[in-house]
């Protein structure tokens, strides 16, 4: 039997532990906040108290972000990028993974295994090389490298995901479909689809936020800042050398992760099933 | 309406043969079940009617057209799978119409024709649910349904029973037999289940390990079982076997009853039955023992229905007797049965 | 209705082998276009010397792997790259331990707590990796600000020193340390689902089972939660190996490599290379020194998901 003192100091314990994880996750955001708001004077006393407006807030910071530098391209861009991925990665992906959910066996399970360990060859080994591709093509300093790069991220983990989802719709399904009337195709695209739609909903999401997130081939095919995404034009152009514009450059952290963080947010637990390769159910 | 021909079919996956050399041919508007335990090739010899598996030699034929390679949906046949594979997405109407909108039927025909199946499985009331809100019964009921709805020329149920509980099954039997007579549509019915097999079936085909073992009505197949395998799949308890040199003697244990003075004459055998366990079932007394025949003794059954109400107990030793006429001879070695006059 | 549409013969649209192969080509072939064939071209690279200004492929064996393997600051990477993936990621699991525990508790404003203890995760790296770059700054670190007001820097006799800032990003060990931070910081989030997971598959039964054999809280987690866990944790770990050990966010947004390229990892020196360099051929052959480590890293995991399926 629990006293309700012992509950009340173990509820206690949890909530102080999980406060301590939380500011530790929340900080820089929570920084983020408040620097967007901070007038500079403010901002740049190191007595004053880092946590509080110890100066009445202002809107400066946000104004100069908007109509100064072209953080709204770099939000065009990147929604651009990132709609042109979710396409490609789509029209790629889905029947890659129907097909490796249904018919593989033997070499197709290893075709499976093959793409699943594709996602693991990291960027920092493939930019050089798809640098002089880049070139090869004429698409320096153009958003199509990203939109043809990024699928090679985004397509092993996506079909990897739709595996999984494809794996859970019973074969008889489509049997049944076939039987009434459809062919294979038409049983594929005209019932397992519809009933995937939710899977295909998450690859949509992860396609998008991955792209979103991308750094390093942002980093090494665009330098023109018009270009930018914003994972890193609010890095780059915001970070001049030495001189930090610190209010406008965390109102553009703070606005372009917000978003992406709610959103990702919903999916998280599917994100790890895929990106697991179904070994955490 | 059709007649269904299966010409030498097999089928290999892997290394592994799950139907072997199967040949049969349907009789226009049978009631065919095909019997056998798990694994033994029923569930895929239907699948390759239905067109979702083709064979890997031989040939199926359709009302007198070759349809070996042909997809499902150039057959015209209708399947009801044991899951039943409603369409989760899709509500009671949909489900049911879904065959006649692939085949391009006009709205107006479809409503008809869809409130007609309904109504006639009783489902006429559910047809805006979705399937997961219905129960077994009913999910079973609209699979059947969406089967008959396109007028299929053969229809395919692979154990749709078996997802139902002991009550609703003796109905669902009732009524499935009751529809395929009023339908007239020839049927293949797959059960591993021989009651269900020999309560439905016109004809019963009993299949091992990808054969066929015998085809035949409910009564031949009971009585006159072609090998040791269908004497003891078919019955329960299963037909005894008795070794008698290299014949095996078989008789069912309904058939080895207590001797008294009837059995005394030339159409009878008697034998001391040393009763090991008794089990006593309501209706009728299981009595488990062994025959002591020469040099080996063998275990058997006897049945004994609840009007013999003579005392038994386990340890001690009963004269049994079985008639002649009910004893059925096994080669040892293949198996087959032997005798031939069939009465 | 009884004839049913007969179509002769059998269309594509009904060849499952044929559709097969179809559906996964596209896939296959821009894999081996955009992964594939980049991959053998690092390994040409890396044995040539093309630079940006004359990218002809010209093998001249061996002589970048003896160069960089000379090159002290090669070395400081290579180190660094172990370093930080294993210090952050042994961290990264204890911590994502205690939190996943906690987080297995039924308590009022979970989904906040959820919330932002997931963003590190969930939103764009680089942008969260700013915000600790104020954290670290030199002068207004908010950090050094607590640090001053509880009297451990900034007074003549404070433990940390008596000048006012510790300048985090400009001393080597607090440099790594805060790219270790930001990798434990960034990496939690993703250990703690994958634990949580883990932790709510143990079947309720087994532990009131335990319970009932009158095993303690301390048993049941030494011998149960934690042996069954094992392979959800070893899929949290590598991953997150795989993670820090080829990122290169962090570093180049925290520190560009520095100072002196003390934090200096094989992503971002083949990025200072082979981009911003322009030897191509060098920066290859510093790439490739992650792929050993990777490929175990992936034979692992394949492992310990086949051995998790059986069970």
């Amino acid at each position: 039997m629990m006293t309700s003192a012992g509950k009340v100091f173990r509820t206690g314990r949890l909530y102080a532990l999980l406060s301590i994880f939380a500011v530790f996750s929340a900080f820089p955001f929570y920084w983020m906040i408040i620097a967007t708001f901070k007038r500079d004077h403010d901002l740049f006393s190191p007595t004053n108290n880092p946590f509080l407006f110890n100066e009445p807030p202002t809107l400066d910071h946000l104004r100069l972000l908007l109509f100064d530098t072209h953080f709204l391209t770099y939000l065009l861009n990147t929604f651009l990028v990132g709609m042109a991925v979710v396409a490609i990665t789509l029209i790629i992906a889905v029947p890659a993974a129907y097909s490796l959910a249904r018919w593989a066996r033997g070499w197709g399970e290893m075709l499976g295994i093959g793409i699943f360990l594709t996602y693991l060859v990291p960027p920092a080994i493939l930019f050089i090389p798809l640098s002089r591709f880049a070139a090869a093509f004429g698409l320096q300093e153009s958003l199509w490298s990203l939109i043809l790069i990024y699928p090679t991220f985004t397509i092993p983990f996506c079909t990897w995901l739709l595996m999984g989802f494809f794996k859970t719709i019973p074969r008889d399904i489509e049997e049944q479909a076939m039987i009434d009337g459809l062919s294979r195709l038409g049983a594929m695209v005209k019932v397992v689809l519809p009933l995937a739609i939710s899977g295909i909903l998450t690859i949509v999401v992860f396609a998008f936020t991955l792209s979103m997130h991308e750094f390093i081939y942002a980093l090494t095919f665009i330098s023109v800042s018009a270009k930018k995404t914003v994972s890193i034009g609010v890095p780059t152009e915001l970070v001049r050398g030495d001189v930090f514009q610190w209010g406008p450059l965390m109102a553009g952290a703070l606005i372009a992760s917000t978003p992406v963080a709610v959103v990702y947010t919903f999916f998280l637990d599917r994100f790890i099933a895929g990106f697991t390769m179904g070994a955490v159910k | 309406m059709a007649r269904v021909e299966l010409e030498n079919i097999s089928k290999l996956f892997g290394a592994t043969t799950a139907v072997n050399e199967v040949n049969l041919q349907t009789i226009e508007g049978e009631f065919l079940v095909l019997l056998g335990p798990s694994g033994c090739g029923k569930t895929t010899l239907l699948r390759m009617i239905a067109g979702i598996e083709t064979p890997s030699s031989g040939d199926i034929v359709i009302d007198g057209e070759k349809v070996t390679h042909l997809p499902p949906r150039t057959r015209n046949i209708a399947m009801v799978f044991q899951s039943y594979a409603l369409y989760p997405h899709m509500t009671v109407f949909k489900n049911i119409a879904f065959p006649l909108r692939t085949r391009g039927v006009d709205r107006t025909a479809i409503r008809e024709k869809v409130e007609q199946a309904a109504g006639m499985f009783g489902i006429g009331s559910l047809l805006e649910r979705k399937p997961r809100e219905l129960s077994g019964g009913e999910r079973q009921r609209v699979a059947l349904a969406r089967a008959i709805v396109r007028e299929p020329s053969v229809f395919l149920l692979d154990e749709p029973l078996s997802n139902l509980d002991a009550i609703l099954r003796a109905s669902a039997r009732e009524e499935l037999r009751l529809f395929q007579r009023r339908l007239g549509v020839t049927t293949v019915y797959v059960t591993h289940d021989q009651v269900e097999a020999m309560g439905l079936g016109d004809r019963i085909v009993v299949m091992n390990k990808g054969r066929v073992h015998q085809v035949g009505t409910p009564p031949e197949i009971y009585q006159w079982p072609a090998d040791t395998f269908v004497a003891t799949f078919v019955g329960s308890p299963p037909m005894n076997l008795i070794e008698q040199g290299d014949v095996l003697a078989g008789f069912r244990p309904e058939t080895f009853l207590p001797a008294g003075p009837a059995t005394e004459n030339e159409g009878f055998v008697t034998y001391p039955f040393q009763v090991t366990w008794l089990e006593y079932l309501g209706a009728e007394r299981l009595v488990y023992g062994d025959i002591g025949e020469k040099c080996c003794a063998r275990h058997v059954v006897s049945r004994l229905p609840g009007n013999i109400s003579i005392p038994i107990e386990p340890g001690k030793t009963y004269p049994f007797a079985v008639a002649k006429k009910a004893i059925r001879h096994f080669d040892r070695a293949s198996g087959r049965l032997i005798d031939t006059g069939k009465t | 209705m009884n004839s049913g549409p007969r179509a002769t013969g059998t269309s594509i649209r009904d060849r499952a082998d044929l559709l097969a192969r179809i559906m996964i080509t596209p896939a296959v072939l821009y894999i081996a276009v955009m992964i594939g064939f980049p991959f053998i071209l690092a390994i040409l690279y890396s044995l040539s010397d093309a630079t940006t200004g004359d990218p002809t492929l010209h093998i001249i064996g061996l002589q970048n792997f003896r160069d960089i393997l000379a090159d002290p600051v090669f070395r400081t990477s290579l180190k660094n790259t172990f370093v930080f993936a294993l210090v952050s990621q042994t961290l990264v699991i204890v911590l994502s331990r205690i939190l996943a525990t906690a987080l297995m508790a039924d308590f009022r404003g979970k989904w906040l707590v959820r919330f932002l203890v997931m963003l590190p995760w969930t939103a764009p790296i680089s942008l969260g990796t700013i915000g600790w770059l104020w954290m670290f700054d030199s002068i207004f670190s908010p950090i050094d600000w607590i640090l001053r007001k509880i009297g451990l820097l900034g007074a003549p006799g404070a433990l940390l020193g008596p000048m006012q800032n510790l300048y985090w990003l400009g001393e080597p060990f607090l440099a790594m340390a805060s790219v270790v931070t930001v990798h434990v910081w960034r990496l939690l989030p993703l250990a703690t689902v994958i634990q949580l997971a883990g932790l709510s598959s143990i079947p309720r039964d087994l532990l009131e089972a335990a319970e009932v054999d009158g095993a303690t809280a301390l048993r049941k987690t030494l011998e149960i939660t934690i042996p069954l866990t094992m392979p959800i944790i070893s899929i949290a770990f590598l991953f997150g190996l795989i993670f820090t050990f080829t990122d290169m966010t962090v570093v180049y947004v925290l520190t560009r490599g520095g100072p002196i390229h003390m934090t200096q990892v094989l992503s971002t020196w083949t990025f200072f290379k082979g981009i911003e360099g322009g030897d191509l051929a060098q920066g290859a052959a510093v790439s490739l020194f992650m792929f050993p480590v990777l490929a175990g890293i992936a034979i692992l995991v394949l492992r310990v998901a086949r051995r998790t399926e059986v069970v």
